[in-house]
């Protein structure tokens, strides 16, 4: 595979490649005509949904030669490339993959096509413009696990933001407004914090001749930025991701846009959006400010929101009568974990909080597919109105079952291994935290079981639920790969945590080692 | 080649821009009143007008190409006044093809109103030429007489007299303001010329002289006026939303970025030397200006009255990039107005393309659901919305502006951290009100009793694209502009001796001096 995959000069090509078809897509996609004005309950130009099926499709195709041609071996960026863009701002188009951004990357593209098929009969309107956001979203997610640029990362970032914004805005429910203005107020305002501290970080590197220096290596190389500056820089990071994470004070516009958003689109936030915020913990704000960030002070807050929101987000997870607002919640729960493992910096640890992303992208995707299936079924998402369906929808219900019990964490399903990495891992340096996280895991098992028990199971005992047609061909086509990666990396992750350990490794070792020559100097001091 | 300012033949060889444009406009205007008004002689006289401009930009291009320079004089020669030319430029071009539908529309059969346009603009192309406070003032009104009768050409209109009565009295109020800096300057000093004002204040240890600082501070308060800035704004939402839509965008775009080039070179050529008087001045008129125009606009449910608070906030923006003052700063500046320009033009040429006849549906809810009806026009106003935000990729260039003030305000000696923090927590205020715009038109259902608006003239309709078209490409590659920008921002400096820094600015730190040279860039060369 890797000598035909080299062969055709994958390598060289691939990152510019993935970024760019689905552009191409939703130019393809604007352009198809038109048809005639659609009547009641019939999809608007259905030729949009298949085209940008098979361009999604594409775009997986060719990401997953990555799986590959990445070498663990290597800890350096691979695949990477680098065009000048903006050279009186020194700004640099570079792109390239570690360990972390590959299986992110291949975590969205593996979603994408799945989530087109969540839209395919639910989406009636606007179809066109609708596919076109959903594959531009999909260049703004890549583009941020690619850039090695920070000021290429920040255009990226809020790249995503327009998409999402107007996908909520025009395609989401009743309070569809609200929940998109304040998911983009929301993740604005600390993104332009972020962006003076990029700016500040450019001009701090900048070189002889006075033009600002964005490159992620050559900042990272740059260590001399005064501790009290650091800390405010880091302050301005940590709240662009932690809103994205979201962590517990700042998670407040999650339940909103998750439930407002369709289908797809909360798929998306919660699939791939949320890691967003985790992935650039550990690209940016851990290695850009090692000393701020193992400030002890600094560290402990961050460890004590974490847990809290994992028992948080179950507690209110636990009371929710809206279903999709259940799982909404369910992932401040989940990301507590990741936010957990990734602080706690033990490679087992943030290996399990890369797990945890990975398996809660997957799981927590796959219940939302799931909702929006029953929803349209049923036009509603309050649990009571369920009741006994089990006997009704039996396929739905066993994969429900199934999904439901990978999110808990049952041993041999996904979910299993990743929250068992971060406790373990936690343990070994944060044992109070870690006994008090892992409660967390039995409140997931209580939220979930008892929804699952009041929407499958209990009596049948209302009529509108007697006739729900069980789930059709493309719903299970989409939901059977879902269950493969489910099963697969419960059973063998093995190649996946193979691929991620050298980077993961590597941040441990420049965050610690930084941390320790800090306080070398301060003791010498 | 090096102009001689003080022969009158190379004199007006330095002035050939502006000589072309205000020759054009006076055979023009001869030809406009040689026929009787009808709507095919406007269009004619108006195309006309473009085509003369197009002329004159080509000639400032010419101009900028060959990189004339001047002795010192009443002039500058320089890539500053040629970047600034082609901005009034280009909005001009703008406006008139825009009037070209509206006139029509609204049954305004005068061919001279595209002539007051270019008299207007070639008062701008002096301001942005001005080293001497003498065509500061007749650039001002050349400039603004013009446009007090643009603002009630529609003169059967009570709300467009209304808004011109109002921009004539202010706009006087301002200039009277203005003159009597410009007196009381002269009377401290004894020069109106930017650079020997800067020379005598040096040489006669003027900078505590309270009849120069009164001076000073009348001709900030002069300058507040014209370019919108709080506390000096309040005509301004009341003339934008009373003047015709086409010159409202005009008044909003070009009028405000000429006062500003005005502004910038005559406080960095004349009064570097007062820096610590007027710079703490400037700071708050910058951080009160964006402060008060973004959270007015929050409550303005009038399209035009939105845009025309937008403006104010827009010039707390580029105030921020008079503060840092170095040559960064200076080029952020040129960049900042290019991209405010085109985002201000084409949201105001949507809203003509939209209008109808009497203009009296300009509230914001009037455009729920355009996206379902006009698809090309929503989208293209949300890219000027996103652009005035400051949206990367979406809003193309507007993006990159703010970031390269930003930049400038970080980067500069004095590093204007906590003005940069009140420019990025204002503009994330700005959000509230562009996107309610956006919202509007894409999530709003459409009223089904709504009338649909008519198609919208060709003329408009290109200038919405061309707008559209240069934000977006320029938002991919701002390279070429930011070069532009960047070369022209040496060339602005005193053509006086360097003095000595003075007393006044050692004051604060004894590291101020790089802060003088690097306004200066005449005296010491360095980048930063």
């Amino acid at each position: 595979m890797n000598d035909l995959l080299n062969s055709i000069g994958y390598n060289a090509w691939v990152l510019p490649a993935l970024l760019l078809i689905p552009l191409i897509g939703a130019v393809v996609i604007l352009l198809l005509p038109v048809t005639d004005r659609p009547v009641e309950h019939e999809v608007e130009t259905p030729a949009a949904r298949s085209v940008a099926f098979w361009i999604f499709l594409l775009e997986f195709v060719v990401s997953i030669g990555l799986w590959w041609t990445y070498n663990p071996a290597n800890t350096g960026w691979q695949a990477g490339i680098d065009y000048s863009w903006i050279p009186s701002w020194g700004v640099r188009f570079t792109l390239g993959v570690d360990g972390i951004a590959l299986m992110m990357v291949l975590l969205t593209t593996f979603i994408m096509p799945l989530a087109v098929l969540g839209s395919w009969t639910s989406i009636r309107t606007k179809t066109r413009s609708y596919y076109a956001l959903l594959l531009i979203l999909t260049t703004g997610m890549l583009g941020v696990f690619l850039a090695r640029d920070l000021f290429l990362f920040y255009v990226m970032w809020e790249v995503m933001l327009v998409p999402m914004y107007f996908i909520i805005g025009i395609w989401g429910g009743e309070r569809r407004i609200y929940a998109s203005l304040k998911f983009f107020i929301y993740t604005m305002l600390p993104s332009l914090l972020m962006l003076v501290a990029i700016v500040y970080l450019g001009l701090h590197a900048r070189g002889a001749a006075g033009t600002p220096d964005f490159s992620y290596d050559h900042l990272l190389a740059a260590t001399s930025i005064p501790e009290r500056t650091a800390l405010w820089l880091f302050a301005a990071f940590f709240l662009a991701f932690a809103v994205k994470v979201p962590m517990f004070p700042l998670h407040t516009w999650l339940p909103d846009a998750h439930v407002e958003a369709p289908t797809a689109g909360s798929v998306i936030l919660a699939g791939i959006m949320l890691k967003m915020g985790t992935f650039g913990f550990l690209r940016f704000a851990l290695p850009l400010f090692p000393g701020a960030s193992m400030n002890p002070t600094v560290r402990m807050i961050i460890l004590i929101l974490a847990v809290i929101g994992i028992i948080y987000g179950a507690l209110v997870a636990m009371v929710q009568p809206d279903f999709k607002k259940l799982v909404a919640y369910s992932s401040v729960s989940h990301l507590g974990f990741v936010m957990l493992g990734i602080f706690a910096l033990t490679l087992q640890s943030v290996q399990g909080a890369l797990m945890v992303m990975i398996n809660h992208g997957i799981s927590t995707g796959a219940l939302f597919l799931l909702v929006g299936m029953i929803y349209e079924r049923r036009h509603t998402r309050l649990i009571e109105s369920y009741g006994g369906i089990a006997r009704v929808v039996p396929l739905f219900a066993a994969i429900l079952t199934f999904v439901s019990l990978s999110s808990i964490g049952l041993p041999g399903l996904n979910g299993f291994v990743g929250e068992f990495l971060v406790l373990i891992g936690s343990y070994r340096t944060y044992p109070v935290l870690a006994i008090i996280a892992a409660t967390g895991v039995i409140f997931a098992a209580a939220y979930l079981l008892w929804a699952i028990q009041r929407i499958l199971f209990n009596s049948l005992d209302r009529s509108d639920n007697t006739h729900i047609p069980d789930l059709n061909k493309r719903e299970l086509a989409l939901l059977v790969p879902l269950l493969i990666v489910i099963v697969w990396l419960g059973v063998y992750p093995q190649p996946v945590l193979r691929r991620m350990e050298p980077t993961s490794q590597l941040l441990i070792d420049r965050v610690q080692g930084h941390a320790t020559v800090a306080s070398l100097a301060e003791g010498a001091r | 080649m090096n102009f001689d300012l003080s022969l009158p033949a190379q004199l007006s060889g330095a002035l050939g821009p502006e000589l072309l444009l205000m020759g054009g406009a006076m055979l023009l205007l001869l030809w406009s009143g040689w026929r009787a008004e009808t709507d095919a002689h406007q269009r004619n006289v108006g195309i006309l007008s473009i085509v003369l401009c197009t002329l004159t930009m080509i000639l400032v291009g010419y101009y900028a190409y060959v990189g004339y320079t001047a002795s010192v004089g009443v002039i500058a020669v320089d890539n500053f006044r040629w970047a600034a030319d082609e901005i009034f430029l280009l909005a001009t071009i703008g406006t008139i093809a825009m009037s070209l539908d509206y006139n029509v529309r609204e049954g305004i059969t005068a061919g001279e109103s595209h002539v007051l346009l270019l008299l207007s603009t070639s008062g701008m192309m002096m301001l942005a030429a001005a080293r001497d406070l003498i065509i500061v003032f007749l650039g001002i009104e050349l400039m603004s007489i013009a446009i007090y009768v643009l603002a009630g050409i529609n003169r059967r209109q009570e709300r467009s007299a209304e808004g011109a009565i109002k921009y004539f009295l202010l706009g006087a109020f301002s200039t009277a303001f203005l003159l009597y800096g410009i007196a009381l300057v002269y009377g401290a000093t004894g020069e109106t010329n930017f650079a020997r004002i800067y020379n005598n204040i040096g040489q006669f240890h003027l900078e505590h002289s309270a009849l120069l600082l009164v001076g000073i501070a009348l001709l900030l308060v002069g300058f507040g006026f014209k370019v919108a800035a709080a506390p000096f704004h309040m005509w301004a939402p009341d003339v934008y939303e009373g003047a015709p839509t086409p010159i409202t965008g005009y008044m909003a775009a070009a009028v405000k970025a000429a006062a500003f080039a005005a502004f910038f070179r005559l406080w960095l050529e004349a009064f570097p030397s007062l820096l610590t008087t007027w710079h703490e001045a400037v700071w708050w008129l910058a951080a009160i200006t964006m402060v008060v125009g973004n959270l007015v606009a929050l409550a303005q449910r009038n399209i035009k009255r939105l845009l025309a608070y937008s403006s104010i906030a827009h010039a707390g923006y580029i105030l921020v990039a008079v503060v840092v003052g170095t040559r960064l700063g200076s080029s952020a500046f040129l960049f900042y107005l290019f991209a405010y320009t085109m985002a201000t033009l084409g949201a105001f040429a949507v809203i003509v393309a939209l209008g109808s006849r009497g203009e009296d549906r300009m509230g914001v809810e009037e455009y729920a659901g355009l996206w379902s009806v006009r698809p090309g026009l929503a989208v293209a106003m949300a890219v000027f919305m996103l652009a005035l935000l400051g949206f990367p990729i979406f809003g193309g260039i507007g993006f990159f502006a703010k970031w390269y003030v930003l930049q400038a305000a970080l980067q500069s000696p004095f590093p204007q951290t906590r003005l940069a923090v009140v420019l990025v927590v204002t503009s994330l205020i700005s959000a509230g009100y562009y996107l309610y715009v956006v919202m509007v038109m894409f999530m709003k259902p459409r009223d089904q009793a709504a009338v649909l608006p008519a198609r919208a003239g060709g003329w408009t309709r290109t200038v919405v694209w061309a707008s559209a078209a240069i934000i977006l490409i320029f938002g991919l590659f701002p390279d070429a502009i930011v070069s532009f920008t960047r070369r022209s921002a040496p060339v602005l400096t005193t053509d006086a001796p360097g003095a000595a820094p003075t007393p006044a600015y050692q004051r604060t730190a004894g590291a101020q001096a790089p802060e003088l040279a690097s306004i200066r860039p005449g005296l010491s060369n360095t980048g930063h």
